[in-house]
């Protein structure tokens, strides 16, 4: 350890003579009034105080500061040249030159079709086969069919409230098709094509609309927040972007078991984007190595807000590499790019490199029965995307062209499709409500005593008031 | 930094470096009941928590520690060693994000393991709220019970610390108990700290832990050394007496039994000091039990009086108590304004402030 740093000599603040600390020592004196270090010179008479008790702090506080050393030319290329975890090596530049982002190119958009559903490189084409292919044709369907029913049971008064998902049932289902069973899902709200491929039954989207007994959830949230532990989805929750650290989270945990075989993906918005829990979800992931991927529907649109005002950069895509993520763009209107990309994704997130897809999409619904979205977009634009790069429409194509489906099974199995739901509507809305002691009911794993009173004091209430209540429309309490 | 600003620093009144560094309170230590285990050891509150999150490790092998600065041992060395025993991949640092510490945390708890979040400051938990508020209480409640995480916990520092001012010494627990479905438990010493750190980590309930970090090395006692746990929402009974109850919490109870103390020799006043521990649910029957005996409530809190914990329990035991009332329920507390520096000693309810409430009490 080299030797101390010692005080060669102090500074009257008034007259700025300096005095040897060790050979001086009483030269110099407190001021009380000021605080100042001064030279007797300078001190107001009886009002001082000597330095002697400070003497040993400050040469304790000072003994910390390391000596001096000159650093040398190389030094301080060796120093300014570690940078990121990564062990990049930045080299050195003598040209003043920012980076004018706007100049450089987008990242581009992987495709795999045309917008006739026409392979463009065949090298490309997973290879579904009829029986797959025929399955997501009819998830995406189902979803479009389900989604129309329901928001005009929304319309009639007949749920709360309804967010569809129309123009995305392509990056719904393309992203699911590429994930194991096992994989965990945390979503934002528009991705029920997810949980439609992986087996959630028709009743139970209807169940969790209504909030009757049968839902999943009891009831405690509005419509469209679906969840279920058995098809290793989520709960969904309102606050935009929580899940995606939450996401990350657990991706850590399955990374921690052995041989682990799990992989998370979180979905969310270009609006989601920029929240802040996006910001903390890619830097966690990127910096713990997390068996992650970030799946982002760019739909365009956060309720009213375009794109344009979101972000300033190269959309989601372009932030990514600057986390340290492995990224891509792709057309999330072109089912097998989603698929393709997704596929790839998951083996570098097994290997514990997160990733970061963009999906370029576009809403064609409303943001959900709330808004009505003729009050900031034409109806023009949302007809070029509906008809001229609607997912299902060229999925549909492909599976035309292959012979695997036609006009005629599709008229049928609109009918079927339209039918199924409706049976399922019809039916969730006879099932009465959770008796209404639910209410307490998940606060804590138990009740805990003051809530049980206050429960009780419901209870109280109602025996005399219940009149005024709706509980014809719960079941009764046990 | 100018050898003018250090003697600044140092003070320039006699007596200043002498009182420099001490505390407003006296830490009275406890003796922990036999159950806890007959092997003690003399620990602080740090090794104390250190301990416990050790026992924590070695007992459940997906119990991982993480938060800003943990993995050299942390900046108040509460988990030193910690990385060295269980490995980097169980006790690691966190890039500087409240946000994402909670988010994460609840994500580990909800894919089943144990996760400990630190948060350096309890000042600096607020980035976290939302995540608190808003997902990990809401978490069991809104899935119908399919979805929850129950095994995070979170740890932050907290309270006075003589020189923290506004952004190290705040007391944030009223902003949690107002929040229903988290368990927010403050310890007063290295034994509850341990056993009562030990039942959040357990407890399937996301926990808020708050250690008062002027108690990390100035309390120390004689602590059990085993793998025991303090149940939460059970207060504890730290001096009992018959005309006032104070209830208190951290900090605080060692303050409001030295009041106590200065009230049984000056005025011959009796006072029960009782030490809350879990604010969240809290053990309200307790109070209760105390009130009706005594007729006296003072509750004493360094955080701001307005909308403070305090609030919550003169309501409600001016709500179950009231024919048993003597006086109105009186709260000693910080006074309605951000945390001073300088202002530290006129800010706190010290213990003249809380002597001079009982004897306002008994005086009404």
């Amino acid at each position: 350890m080299s030797a101390p740093f010692s005080i060669q000599c102090f500074t009257c603040a008034k007259c700025k003579r300096l005095f040897n600390a060790s050979a001086e020592q009483n030269a110099m004196v407190i001021n009380n009034s000021t605080g100042a270090v001064v030279c007797q010179g300078c001190a107001e008479p009886g009002n001082t105080s000597s330095l002697a008790p400070y003497l040993q702090l400050i040469q304790e506080a000072t003994m910390a500061i390391p000596k001096h050393v000159p650093v040398k030319p190389r030094d301080l290329e060796a120093q300014a040249s570690q940078t990121t975890r990564q062990n990049q090596q930045a080299a050195f530049t003598e040209k003043l030159e920012f980076i004018d982002s706007s100049k450089s190119p987008a990242i581009p958009i992987y495709r795999v079709t045309d917008g006739l559903g026409k392979f463009i490189d065949p090298a490309q084409d997973p290879g579904f086969g009829k029986e797959k292919s025929i399955r997501i044709y009819e998830a995406m369907t189902q979803l479009n069919i389900m989604d129309r029913i329901l928001y005009d049971a929304q319309r009639q008064g007949r749920i709360a409230f309804y967010m569809t998902n129309s123009g995305e049932e392509g990056n719904h289902v393309g992203s699911a098709a590429a994930l194991e069973a096992q994989d965990l899902i945390y979503g934002q709200y528009r991705e029920v094509g997810v949980l439609m491929w992986r087996g959630f039954p028709l009743e139970q989207f209807m169940h969790q609309c209504y909030g009757n007994s049968k839902d999943l959830g009891k009831g405690k949230q509005m419509p469209i927040h679906y969840g279920s532990q058995e098809h290793n989805f989520v709960m969904i929750s309102s606050p935009l972007s929580t899940q995606m650290p939450q996401a990350v989270g657990s991706a850590y945990a399955f990374k921690r078991q052995p041989n682990n075989s799990r992989v998370v993906c979180v979905y969310f918005g270009d609006g989601g984007a920029s929240e802040g829990d996006a910001h903390a979800a890619f830097n966690f992931a990127a910096t713990l190595d997390c068996p992650i991927i970030f799946f982002c529907r760019n739909n365009g649109y956060a309720i009213s807000t375009p794109t344009t005002e979101q972000y300033g950069g190269d959309g989601i895509a372009g932030q990514g590499p600057g986390y340290g993520l492995h990224t891509i763009r792709v057309d999330g209107n072109d089912l097998f790019a989603v698929y393709n990309a997704t596929r790839h994704a998951r083996k570098l997130a097994l290997s514990n490199k997160p990733v970061l897809i963009e999906a370029m999409t576009y809403r064609l619904g409303h943001h959900s029965t709330s808004d009505d979205s003729t009050t900031y977009r034409s109806v023009d634009e949302v007809q070029k995307w509906g008809s001229g790069d609607h997912p299902i429409e060229r999925f549909k194509a492909y599976l035309m062209a292959k012979g695997w489906w036609t006009e005629q099974r599709e008229r049928e199995w609109a009918l079927q499709v339209r039918e199924r739901v409706l049976t399922a509507f019809a039916a969730s809305e006879k099932i009465q409500r959770a008796p209404y002691h639910e209410m307490f009911e998940g606060v804590y794993d138990k009740l805990p005593a003051p809530l049980r009173r206050q429960r009780q004091e419901l209870d109280d209430h109602l025996a005399e008031f219940g009149t005024h209540y709706p509980l014809d429309r719960h079941l009764k309490k046990n | 930094m100018a050898l003018r600003n250090i003697a600044l620093l140092c003070g320039r009144t006699r007596g200043v470096l002498a009182t420099r560094g001490a505390a407003h309170f006296n830490f009275q230590p406890t003796e922990a009941p036999k159950e806890y285990g007959e092997e003690r050891t003399k620990m602080n509150l740090c090794q104390a928590v250190n301990n416990a999150m050790d026992i924590a490790m070695a007992t459940d092998p997906s119990a991982i520690l993480f938060g800003e600065d943990v993995a050299f041992g942390g900046v108040f060395r509460c988990s030193l060693g910690l990385k060295d025993k269980y490995g980097s991949d169980r006790v690691f640092n966190t890039p500087l994000c409240e946000q994402g510490i909670a988010g994460f945390g609840i994500g580990v708890a909800v894919a089943g393991s144990t996760a400990i979040a630190e948060i350096q400051f309890g000042d600096y938990i607020f980035p976290a709220y939302d995540q608190l508020v808003n997902e990990a209480a809401k978490y069991r409640y809104r899935s119908g019970g399919l979805f929850e995480c129950g095994k995070l916990t979170v740890r932050a520092t907290w309270g006075a610390v003589g020189h923290g001012a506004l952004y190290h010494s705040q007391s944030p627990e009223a902003n949690f108990t107002h929040t229903p479905g988290i368990k927010v438990v403050v310890p007063r010493g290295p034994t509850q700290a341990k056993g009562l750190l030990l039942s959040c980590i357990r407890d399937d309930n996301p926990a808020i832990f708050f250690e008062p970090k002027i108690l990390y090395r100035l309390a120390a006692e004689e602590v059990p050394t085993g793998d025991f746990m303090i149940p939460l929402s059970k207060a504890e009974t730290v001096r009992s007496g018959k005309d006032v109850t104070i209830v208190s919490w951290g900090t605080q109870v060692h303050v409001s039994l030295e009041a106590a103390q200065l009230a049984q020799e000056k005025l011959g006043v009796s006072v029960e000091v009782i030490d809350l521990q879990t604010i969240q649910p809290w053990d309200e029957e307790h109070i209760v039990q105390s009130v009706k005996k005594t007729g006296r409530l003072i509750v004493s809190h360094e955080a701001p009086k307005t909308s403070g914990f305090g609030a919550e329990i003169a309501a409600a035991i001016q709500e179950r108590c009231f024919l048993h009332l003597e006086s109105p329920v009186a709260r000693s507390c910080g006074w309605d304004t951000p945390f001073p520096h300088v202002y530290e000693p006129f800010y706190l309810p010290t213990v003249w402030r809380v002597f001079d409430s009982i004897k306002k009490t008994v005086n009404f």
